[in-house]
């Protein structure tokens, strides 16, 4: 057992862990928690993937961002956080036969693809994986347009929320 | 021996070695080590923090500050730590009892986590990760998440308010700061701060005057110092978000916030000041950690003097000072930057420093104008004569002439 191995099965069973009290706690503001807590976990299998940029990139945006609008959604919504109420409902055998056969057909396809038995390749000293991304991400043999389409979407998101936003003058005749 | 800390750090592992340890098991525990003392010397200095606080204060006020517990004083901030370790610890009803107590350590490792990417000398550095300059930010968000979970764990309408106006400051206020991060990145071409740190053969301060400026408001307005302190000050949200907390957890707020603080200046003294270079620094890198920590708290006594000169700005000239002027200044910087260090390529190095400075003042000078001539119009505008309301004209009275 390497330490890499040793790693990534703790950090492994800590992300499925609050992964399953995500979806398992009773609390709202809990359930958000737990959400930070795998999309940590998910960032340190990005390390150990040799994605520095992605593992911090991750942490600013997902926890930085993303999960603190949801935890702000959560507060402006509800006077008590709690559910009460069962936990399933009627549906539920469907919805574990149909888990257990999307499991079972992954773990198949898995077993017959040789990337699981395949090491890590390491990558040569002397490649950088952030100045390969900042340079393919300008070049343009390689994903400038994609680059420039997602900034001009990003800026149309922008401007259309400001709009949506604005408050609107009301005329009083 | 010139280089003590790397010294130790070799005979203890030749020592573990030398009784048998696995070679990877002995790397494990010295780093563990290594983090144990970096935390133990942060802390330590952290009370020290507290008494230099409250001297400085006393001064700046035209008083003379604790000077009854020992020599100057300087046994005051112990006689704090056993106060608020001695005081009931009292949780809320309807508060969240996980939450309430999760917030004030990530308060506080929020902070720490930072100096795992500040190069102490040329030979110490806690993680030397080519993403330093982002790994920082994303440290910052951390904090942010504290200070929610504080204000909503609470109970409190008054916590939550605080930590929700606080979380507005902190998020609005990472956007000028990011982007003013990347101007020190640019000139270094790599985000690497340990590349940062090498490449100022020139302090960054000098090359760009405005940046550092900018980087310096921001940082304070990241930290909740005043002059951007609406979220926790008395007068105004009666301690905002830590209305709640007492005994050792407030200690442990209060202490994450002056250890910010230092820490805001340590970063700053990192990418603006040259870090940890200095004359000798490179044969003895012990005076490294000195030069370090000299500029650390002398950006650490300027963040204190704007504390208590200034008074408080109100939240929405705060978030329009954000939005309207720093982000604007921010981007306009970077852009002139990046076209700027791109057009003079190849220049003497006296004349490039002398080319972005003179660049810094135009774009200073520039935006001073603009927003005089915008005072001059607002003045005038609310200098106008109102119309004032009349009373009705009375009519003579006939027959008492």
């Amino acid at each position: 057992m390497t330490a890499v191995q040793i790693i990534f099965i703790v950090v492994a069973a800590v992300t499925l862990g609050a992964a399953i009290m995500v979806v398992t706690t009773r609390k709202l503001l809990h359930a958000a928690i737990w959400l930070i807590l795998t999309l940590f976990g998910v960032a340190i299998f990005y390390v150990l993937l040799n994605a520095g940029f992605l593992a911090v990139a991750q942490v600013v945006i997902y926890i930085g961002a993303i999960a603190i609008l949801m935890i702000f959604a959560i507060m402006l919504t509800r006077q008590l956080a709690i559910d009460i109420g069962p936990q399933v409902n009627r549906g539920w055998p469907w919805a574990l036969l149909i888990s257990l056969l999307l499991f079972g057909s992954l773990i198949w396809l898995f077993s017959n693809w040789s990337g699981v038995s395949t090491e890590l390749p390491t990558l040569s000293s002397r490649v950088d994986p952030l100045r390969e991304l900042g340079v393919s991400l300008v070049s343009p043999n390689a994903y400038v347009i994609p680059f420039e389409l997602v900034s001009v979407l990003l800026l149309a998101a922008l401007i259309g929320s400001i709009i949506v936003a604005w408050p609107r003058k009301e005329n009083e005749d | 021996m010139a280089d003590p800390l790397t010294g130790i750090a070799n005979w203890l592992e030749n020592l573990l070695l030398g009784w048998g340890l696995a070679e990877g098991f002995v790397t494990f525990l010295l780093a563990v080590l290594g983090v144990l003392i970096l935390v133990v010397f942060l802390l330590v200095i952290d009370i020290i923090l507290v008494w230099v606080e409250r001297k400085v204060v006393a001064r700046f006020q035209d008083r003379l500050g604790p000077n009854r517990l020992g020599p100057f004083g300087l046994i005051q901030p112990v006689a704090d730590i056993i106060k608020l370790m001695i005081k009931e610890d009292i949780t809320p009803i309807g508060a969240d009892k996980l939450l309430y107590n999760l917030a004030p350590p990530f308060a506080m490792a929020a902070v720490l986590l930072i100096w795992a990417v500040i190069p102490l000398s040329s030979s110490v550095l806690g993680a030397d990760i080519n993403v330093g300059v982002l790994y920082i930010v994303a440290v910052g968000s951390i904090g942010t998440l504290a200070i929610i979970l504080a204000g909503w764990a609470s109970n409190n309408k008054y916590s939550l308010l605080g930590a929700f106006r606080t979380v507005a400051q902190m998020i609005s206020y990472e956007v000028p700061m990011v982007i003013v991060l990347l101007v020190p990145v640019l000139l270094a071409n790599s985000m690497g701060i340990s590349d940062i740190v090498n490449s100022q053969g020139v302090w960054n301060i000098f090359i760009i005057p405005l940046g550092a400026i900018i980087l310096l408001i921001t940082a304070i307005a990241e930290i909740g110092r005043t002059p951007f302190d609406l979220l926790e000050a008395e007068s105004e949200i009666v301690a905002g978000f830590h209305i709640e907390y007492t005994g050792m957890k407030f200690g442990l707020f209060y202490a994450a916030e002056l250890l910010h603080a230092l820490t805001v200046g340590a970063l700053f003294a990192t990418l603006f000041l040259g870090g940890w270079r200095g004359p000798y620094a490179d044969q003895f890198p012990i005076l490294g950690v000195f030069y370090l920590f000299l500029k650390a708290f002398i950006i650490y006594y300027v963040i204190m003097w704007i504390k208590y000169t200034l008074p408080r700005i109100r939240i929405d000239h705060m978030l329009n000072f954000n939005w309207k002027i720093l982000t604007p200044v921010a981007l306009t910087l970077l852009i002139v930057t990046a076209v700027t260090d791109k057009l003079i390529e190849g220049v003497s190095p006296v004349l490039y420093v002398a080319i972005m400075l003179i660049i810094n003042v135009v774009i200073a000078w520039v935006i001073v104008t603009i927003l005089r001539n915008y005072t001059k119009s607002e003045r005038k505008r609310v200098g106008e004569e109102r119309p004032v309301a009349q009373p009705p004209m009375e009519t003579p009275i006939s027959g008492l002439d």
